[in-house]
């Protein structure tokens, strides 16, 4: 099961190639729900990638004894677990920002970044590589939420990580703070990765085209010399 | 091998539309044209009683409108179709719903959007699910909710003073404005929703020569007077007149400017029936029933999203085909 693939690559696939928000489109809910401000992007990826290493972690080394057909139940006990150490370790260290995130932290535990890495990975791989796996996916969603919580929360109340970026002649975009500012920024972003890859894939074809175009050229020009030589 | 790649080149160049292929004297440059003439009354309007300073808002939307259009085609790499006129209609519908010295730099914000999002993200002209210049207002009215409401009050007001619009006076102080007022456009508002006469006389001029369905605008009047009527009749102190709800905020604008968009609207005459009266209906709950003194852009987006539905179940009866036999 795919021992061969560097140890790097199940770290680094997280942050770009199969993104959890940007590619996979999962975990949409804390995604759009949270991302106000940055801080609070932060607070929710750091959180989440909490449990999804430590849940990772720990199926990873008991994936063996856990009986196929119970496994979803026994995965989300695991990750129930976890996340109720993290509620109550905000609740009782950052009140303010747990107040902010509100019931959206008890929500990581259906989460389905980190039932589908259980899943997908965690269940079949070596602890370390499950560890990596879950690094990568965590680092992912922060990238993802941090860009969308900067951006809405630059044009949505002009400031940065709550330092004033924009000056007070710029009137916020209230609308970037709404819900519809989520769907609006995180569609867009989307769109234009979409976009980027597209041009690539395209651009890749194309090489390939004129390649074998050459080819046959050359080719087509062999046999009819070969036949007027005949 | 070679040739095969060349036809294959020239099959895909071949261009491919959907049915109907229809043809008559309009084009799409022609019936903007027509449109934007037909909107020279309510801009006159606008100025004679808001002042110059709305020729700036007008400009500044239809610049950045045909600009974004532009600038999107541009790196899409389509063919340019500026000169279709259909981007600087949008410009100038966004600036006619838009309050009377509203800024400009939010103007431009909301003709960028009206284009970029309301427009060339669906794939330009034709393809959009909403009408582009309510897309743009509905993000400004997001945005910025209290510019978006600050109505100044027009050169001709009796006091100088009262800057509310009859419609929210009413809901909010139940004060009632008078219907000549409110036809000959001596009230607050936006720049183009306040002058009943001026858009009249666009509408009907639009509907005489084939460019509007009379269907949309007659259908939406009929369904505000009745539902008006209705809830008049439930409790005449508490809701207002039918008149006064048909002449009062953007309906007449959105009935003939708005509603009547030929991409967002449906397209067979039943279903043009159901559009209008179920727009009067959503306007007439928001109104009465909702938190905003005023409805029309968002039951004017809302029956928008029902238009492929509307089309799907309305369509007309092919000629000569069996009764049963057919489905």
């Amino acid at each position: 099961m795919a021992k061969h693939t560097p140890l790097s690559k199940e770290f680094l696939k997280g942050l770009w190639e199969q993104n959890p928000i940007f590619k996979q489109v999962l975990g949409m809910c804390p995604t759009l729900a949270v991302t106000v401000s940055a801080i609070n992007g932060i607070a929710m990826a750091l959180a989440t990638t909490f449990v999804l290493v430590m849940a990772s972690m720990l199926i990873s080394i008991i994936r063996k004894l856990i009986p196929n057909q119970v496994r979803i139940a026994a995965y989300i006990v695991i990750i129930a677990t976890f996340v109720t150490i993290v509620d109550l370790v905000m609740k009782a260290r950052f009140p303010v920002l747990s107040k902010a995130l509100g019931p959206f932290i008890p929500l990581i535990v259906v989460n389905c970044i980190i039932l589908g890495r259980q899943e997908a990975f965690a269940s079949k791989n070596t602890v370390f590589r499950s560890i990596l796996d879950a690094l990568g996916m965590g680092s992912g969603f922060f990238i993802a939420l941090i860009t969308l919580g900067g951006i809405r929360e630059i044009i949505g109340s002009r400031t940065f990580l709550s330092y004033q970026v924009l000056p007070n002649a710029f009137e916020p975009w209230l609308i970037m703070i709404l819900p519809a500012g989520a769907f609006l920024t995180l569609g867009l972003m989307l769109g234009f990765i979409n976009m980027y890859t597209d041009r690539k894939k395209n651009l890749e074809k194309e090489s390939l085209i004129d390649q074998y175009r050459n080819k046959t050229k050359s080719e087509s020009a062999g046999t009819v010399a070969a036949q007027e030589g005949i | 091998m070679a040739t095969t790649i060349s036809e294959a080149e020239k099959i895909n160049k071949l261009e491919l539309t959907t049915s109907p292929h229809l043809h008559n004297q309009w084009t799409t440059k022609k019936v903007m044209w027509m449109v934007l003439a037909a909107l020279v009354p309510s801009v006159i309007s606008a100025v004679l009683f808001f002042g110059v300073y709305q020729l700036l808002i007008i400009t500044t939307a239809v610049v950045f409108a045909v600009g974004t259009e532009y600038i999107v085609q541009t790196i899409r790499k389509k063919k340019l179709a500026i000169v279709d006129g259909s981007a600087a209609l949008t410009g100038l519908l966004l600036a006619l719903t838009l309050p009377p010295n509203f800024s400009l730099s939010a103007t431009a914000i909301g003709a960028v959007v009206a284009i970029g999002l309301g427009k060339q993200i669906f794939g330009g002209l034709g393809y959009n699910i909403f009408n582009p210049a309510l897309v743009g207002r509905a993000f400004l009215q997001a945005s910025f909710p209290v510019a978006i409401t600050t109505w100044s009050p027009n050169s001709f007001a009796v006091d100088g003073v009262t800057s509310a619009t009859p419609l929210a006076a009413f809901k909010f102080d139940k004060i009632t404005a008078g219907l000549s007022q409110m036809f000959f456009g001596n009230t607050g508002g936006s720049l183009g929703e306040t002058n009943a006469m001026a858009i009249l006389a666009g509408g009907i001029f639009l509907i005489v020569i084939g460019i509007v369905n009379w269907r949309i605008p007659v259908s939406m009047i009929i369904g505000i007077l009745v539902f008006g009527t209705l809830f008049y009749f439930i409790d005449p102190v508490k809701y207002p007149t039918p008149l006064f709800q048909l002449l009062s905020g953007g309906f007449l604008f959105g009935t003939f400017f708005m509603a009547t968009d030929w991409v967002t609207s449906p397209v067979t005459n039943k279903g043009m029936w159901i559009f209008g009266i179920g727009i009067s209906f959503v306007l007439v709950v928001i109104r009465l029933f909702g938190g905003l003194p005023e409805g029309v852009m968002y039951s004017i987006l809302f029956m928008n999203a029902f238009v492929p539905i509307i089309n799907r179940f309305t369509v007309p009866k092919i000629f000569g085909a069996v009764k049963g036999a057919a489905a």
